[in-house]
């Protein structure tokens, strides 16, 4: 059984339909994309499966939980944690308390292992741990943001756009980490509009097109299939 | 209880430089006002009677710097959770209750007190339940309708409430070798004991778990719902706490004050509680109880002081105007003038906590960073 099964989602901005009949899997240990451009639903994808976007159809499962009935901050309870578009990092938070917060759902436990967990993976959070996250770096954040994230010890992690807006030398550190998180056992669901990037990390792919699958395949397939070249890699 | 349990326990050995000076202020603090008392004499004052009221309104600040400062939930009706304390012991301990117990075998004050603490709070998440969910303004403007509410309705359904007229004689706090009379040191020290006791809850909240909670949906809602925060149960813990806390000191407040009637509980009274949270320093304790010291001092004793003053020089001078000077006709005149002033010079109070100062600042602080890239660049064209 697969980790985690959307089933012919539905799903709407108020009447507005942004997801249509999407059906995805996760299995456990995979690190799995959504690429698509703008618009095409894959934040919203993000969104059903942590609760904050109601399906209007369809179903979401968690090892065969039924995800429909639990409200958004039960969901991290259960395993899932999202690291939403924009970061959204608590700004006048210390590095330290925003880490904190990230095991908020798992109640008053000792975190030792986990902020080693976390330092290990981004030594310069480390440094940074009494600075207040706003005047972090855009680098700095987005590690904060997958940082917070991997403190709620979730078994499937969900990274929006992790790449956005960083420098070409802190994308590719940010992709290295992904491997590295994804070797500690964790599963992963990547959106990113960086497909070139994304489907080197990733084992397998879906592409969306205004809230519709479009295309599932094995990374390395989509990444010679001739239409993701042209549309998502930026080939003639 | 479940969240008190959690309630994390002082530790003092690693306590830093700054905390063992706050904390030597504070117990300075608390020395002088146990002192206060037996020494006012000496300087020839007698404020006692004054400063009840001023420390019962720091207790009622300190609740609603739960909701505004903490959980950053605007309450503009914090007043009528203060009417709905007092007259809840009303109903419980005076011989004009309209419950017949009262008549024979009125309720014991203390219990009557948590009585009113528990259905202030009920008030508090009637209220919260279905306008929590809405943002930002709206909740202000329902609770300003609901601070309106509920005066009216004590002023109106006279049977009940008696009305305009008031309700009286109220129960006194029994305590064994406590006499409740004229004597004022009682009721300073109940009142004294009350706000120390309303200091150390509200600080060991502000640490606790769920005190961060209240700081992570102030800075990012959806960013708090996404670690597992249920925003709207979260707020709602937060708005009918203070909601209970103004229900408490409206228990004690009716006891003091053994008639209440609806005019008490007006508007203005929540105003002015909230000036004191803006004033002292939004979200910061120590802030608050200066915020309320000043206001307080200000509309209980300054006031009186200065008019007399001025009648003084009035009389002596013979200048007519002055002989009928009344500071406190233009109190809000006052208040409005001192809240425009203190937000333009400097808006996150008096003695705000480090993140307000931060929140109000950080766009001041960009500005000039980029003032100064601007500088550098220019220089480097030259």
């Amino acid at each position: 059984m697969a980790l985690l099964e959307l089933e012919k989602v539905d799903a709407y901005y108020g009447h507005i339909q942004a997801l249509r009949g999407i059906s995805i899997t996760v299995e456990k240990g995979e690190i799995v994309t959504l690429i698509g451009s703008n618009g095409a639903g894959k934040t919203t994808t993000l969104r059903t499966i942590s609760g904050i976007v109601r399906p209007r159809a369809g179903s979401v499962t968690l090892d065969g939980r039924d995800l429909a009935r639990v409200p958004a901050n039960r969901i991290v309870s259960l395993g899932i944690a999202h690291s939403p578009e924009g970061r959204r990092i608590f700004p006048r938070m210390s590095v330290k308390e925003n880490l904190e917060m990230g095991a908020y759902a798992r109640g008053a436990v000792d975190l030792t292992e986990d902020f080693d967990r976390v330092f290990g993976l981004f030594p310069r959070l480390k440094e940074r741990i009494t600075q207040v996250a706003g005047t972090l770096s855009g680098g700095e954040q987005q590690m904060l943001a997958i940082g917070r994230a991997l403190m709620a010890r979730p078994t499937l992690l969900l990274l929006d756009e992790p790449s956005m807006g960083l420098a070409p030398v802190l994308v590719e550190l940010v992709f290295e980490t992904i491997k590295d998180i994804n070797r500690l056992g964790m599963s992963i669901l990547l959106v990113e509009q960086n497909a070139l990037m994304a489907l080197t990390v990733a084992k397998r792919g879906y592409v969306l097109q205004t809230g519709s699958i479009v295309l599932a395949d094995s990374a390395e397939e989509l990444a010679k299939n001739e239409m993701v070249r042209k549309a998502y890699l930026g080939e003639e | 209880m479940k969240i008190l349990g959690r309630l994390p326990v002082p530790r003092l050995p690693d306590m830093s430089d700054a905390d063992q000076k706050r904390a030597a202020i504070f117990l300075g603090a608390l020395a002088f006002a146990i002192a206060y008392p037996f020494i006012e004499g000496m300087f020839g004052l007698r404020l006692q009677t004054k400063l009840i009221p001023v420390l019962l309104f720091i207790v009622l600040a300190l609740g609603l710097n739960v909701v505004v400062g903490f959980a950053g939930l605007l309450d503009l009706g914090y007043a009528a959770f203060f009417a709905i304390g007092a007259y809840t012991v009303a109903f419980m301990t005076s011989s004009e209750s309209p419950f017949a117990f009262t008549d024979t075998s009125p309720m014991n004050f203390w219990l009557a007190m948590i009585v009113a603490a528990i259905v202030a709070g009920i008030f508090g998440v009637l209220l919260g339940a279905p306008t929590l969910r809405l943002r930002g303004d709206y909740l202000a403007i329902v609770t300003l309708g609901f601070g309106e509410i509920v005066p009216l309705v004590i002023r109106n359904a006279h049977e009940v409430t008696k009305g305009t007229q008031g309700m009286k004689p109220i129960g006194f706090p029994e305590l064994p070798f406590v006499k409740w009379g004229f004597a004022t040191e009682p009721w300073y020290f109940l009142v004294l004991g009350i706000l120390l006791l309303s200091i150390f809850l509200t600080s060991r909240l502000q640490r606790s778990r769920i005190g961060r909670a209240w700081m992570a949906i102030r800075e990012d809602e959806v960013a708090a719902s996404s670690i597992g925060i249920n925003p709207v149960t979260t707020k709602l813990f937060a708005f009918s706490l203070g909601a209970s806390f103004s229900g408490f000191a409206g228990s004690v407040w009716a006891s003091y004050l053994q008639v209440i009637s609806p005019d008490q509980f007006q508007f203005s009274v929540s105003i002015f509680v909230l000036l004191m949270i803006v004033i002292g320093g939004m979200g910061n304790i120590p802030g608050v109880i200066v915020g309320g010291l000043i206001l307080g001092g200000f509309d209980r004793v300054l006031t009186d002081a200065i008019s007399g003053a001025l009648r003084t020089l009035g009389s002596t001078f013979d200048i007519a105007f002055l002989r009928e000077a009344d500071i406190s006709r233009a109190r809000t005149l006052i208040y409005g003038t001192a809240l425009v002033a203190l937000m333009l010079v400097r808006p996150e109070g008096i003695l705000p906590s480090a993140r307000r100062k931060m929140e109000l600042h950080a766009a001041e602080e960009d500005e000039g960073e980029a003032a100064q890239q601007r500088e550098t660049l220019f220089e480097s064209q030259r």
